[in-house]
């Protein structure tokens, strides 16, 4: 089975992420690129698939060139191989174009399984993997807690909000995956050792025809207006429990009428 | 006046609180039209839109509509963008509203907003990003406007609208059809309020200190008729259900109010939060940066503090 796991290098969370004024989108070099951490699960759900089918994993992602750090992670987990979309044209891509360029270089590159993680860390949008599916035309299985997978029948338990719903589908499909799936793998120092040898191949827009209209910032569907550090919240009361910190807080929610 | 179609979130045939905030929402800026996806309408739900401001209801009552996951309502609103022509779609941003704009988005060839916590003239909306140190505002350049509203942004308010049906079919395309649901599978989640809905939020972190404790929680809950919370450390510890983890692997909540028990308020929570209109701390380190976000905090132990609370709450009912 042909699975291609889609990774994404986001800004540390742990340290302050910020825009860049000159054209409003994220500041890449203000803070620590790392995978996002639900890319780890997609990853890992991709390795337990090739375990148990066979196949290969292919690591894609679409980043500036210091999204390799992100890439030979993935392969240090045991990924096989990755492709690098990387061009100077896709800078402020949104959804919309993210989605249309990743698209292309899975037409371009073959596919039976897309595993993604269900969000990102820096955008948060949640919609790629849907966008994803409509673009190729194959079925949405997205926000998996539970992927089943018996030759080219795929069941998964998409988790909503009363519970979960199971749904069946026909591969080729693309699946998103949410928190706690799984127990991502650690990197071994013999997976690290490997993954510098493992083939990477650099796709530029034109080598996966994608067209420069329909990316980056010229080409978005959506443009950042202006944006602001929020202002800090207003002081609040704290008070020390002397005995009476329950009823003190009641007494807050009485005046807000809360209560 | 401009229509802007409501996709209605609704739950065994009742419309959900979070499309009566959309109906208004959409009221400032136009005619609203409810669009309803799906079985289960009834006379009730009619009335219950027309009462929050609903001038038009499309009513798409197939099972086929439900019975695929996302795609049949992204083709559901792409042929009511073709046939009315609205000035924008409002959604809610839950995980499957934000998944139905994004389709929707492609299919119509627009730019598609998500988690908006205000929207305004021209539909330029407002985000809170970065775990709420960022606010922005964005709006589509290309198409109709596609804009994913988090529960809570707007107070919903009652006021009549023409509430005139429409019956609409939409023929679903086969690719539309790629990923049957075969099965709901509802987990008990009693009497308490969803997550992303709940106007109140209470929520227990590492103080908690174990599963059996997280009943102070709920109780607190409970008389305040909000819903259940846990932070990442409560739901790694295994102490509360993953589904109910706020933060920036779980849900994003938007309250009026959000009380936080033990929580001190790392980045991975305060994403989850930090847009909670009133924010109350119980923690016993004076130090945890959740007194940062606090409108009104208490130092000390959160099992003396809590259930006082609670009894206070029940004794001012």
């Amino acid at each position: 089975m042909n699975i291609v796991v889609c990774v994404k290098q986001v800004p540390d969370t742990a340290t302050e992420r910020k825009l860049n004024a000159k054209d409003n989108t994220l500041d890449r070099d203000a803070a620590d690129g790392v995978i996002n951490e639900l890319c780890e699960y997609a990853v890992e759900e991709a390795l337990k698939i090739k375990e148990a089918h066979g196949g290969e994993v292919t690591v894609l992602t679409m980043g500036p060139g210091k999204a390799t750090d992100t890439i030979r992670k993935a392969l240090a987990m045991g990924a096989d191989k990755a492709v690098h979309l990387v061009d100077d044209a896709l800078h402020g891509s949104d959804a919309l174009s993210t989605s249309y360029a990743l698209a292309q270089t899975l037409r371009k590159i073959g596919f039976d399984l897309v595993v993604l993680g269900s969000e990102s860390t820096d955008a948060r949008t949640g919609v790629l993997a849907a966008m994803l599916a409509e673009r190729l035309g194959v079925p949405q299985l997205t926000l998996a807690g539970k992927v089943d997978i018996d030759g080219s029948a795929i069941a998964i338990q998409r988790v909503t909000d009363y519970g979960f719903d199971k749904v069946e589908a026909s591969l080729p499909a693309v699946v998103s995956v949410v928190e706690k799936i799984n127990e991502p793998r650690y990197p071994s120092f013999k997976g690290i050792m490997a993954a510098k040898k493992k083939p990477v191949e650099t796709l530029g827009i034109a080598d996966a025809e994608i067209e420069a209209a329909q990316v980056g910032l010229g080409g978005a569907w959506s443009e950042v207006v202006e944006f602001a550090v929020a202002p800090p919240r207003a002081a609040g009361t704290i008070v020390k429990d002397e005995g009476d910190g329950g009823s003190k807080a009641a007494e807050f929610l009485a005046s807000k009428k809360f209560i | 006046m401009a229509e802007i179609l409501v996709l209605v979130e609704h739950i065994d045939g009742e419309v959900k609180k979070v499309t009566l905030e959309l109906l208004t929402l959409a009221r400032s800026l136009g005619s609203a039209s409810a669009v309803w996806a799906g079985p289960g309408y009834s006379e009730s739900a009619r009335a219950r839109l027309a009462e929050y401001g609903a001038d038009k209801i499309y009513v798409a009552g197939s099972e086929e509509i439900v019975d695929y996951v996302v795609a049949p309502k992204a083709e559901l609103l792409a042929q009511l963008v073709a046939s009315a022509s609205p000035a924008a779609v409002l959604v809610a941003a839950t995980a499957e509203g934000k998944e139905v704009a994004g389709r929707l988005a492609i299919k119509t060839d627009s730019g598609v907003i998500t988690d908006a916590v205000g929207l305004g003239d021209g539909f330029v909306a407002e985000q809170s990003i970065f775990g709420g140190g960022v606010n922005v505002r964005a709006r589509a350049v290309k198409g109709t406007p596609i804009v994913a509203v988090r529960p809570n942004s707007t107070a919903p308010e009652a006021s009549a609208g023409a509430g005139a049906e429409e019956q609409v079919t939409v023929a679903l395309s086969d690719a539309a059809k790629g990923a049957r649901v075969v099965e709901r599978v509802k987990q008990e989640k009693g009497a308490r309020p969803e997550l992303t809905e709940a106007a109140i939020v209470v929520s227990g972190g590492r103080g908690v200190g174990s599963a059996e404790n997280f009943a102070v929680i709920e109780k607190l809950a409970d008389a305040l008729g909000a819903a259940v919370g846990a932070s990442r450390a409560a739901t790694d510890a295994g102490w509360y259900p993953h589904q109910f983890q706020v933060g920036q692997t779980g849900k994003t909540v938007s309250p009026q109010l959000y009380i936080a028990a033990g929580i001190s308020g790392a980045i991975q929570h305060r994403a989850g939060m930090q847009t909670a209109k009133t924010i109350i701390a119980i923690n016993k380190d004076s130090e945890a940066p959740i007194f940062e976000l606090a409108d009104f905090g208490v130092v000390g132990d959160l099992h003396q503090i809590v259930p006082q609370l609670t009894e206070e709450v029940e004794k001012r009912k």
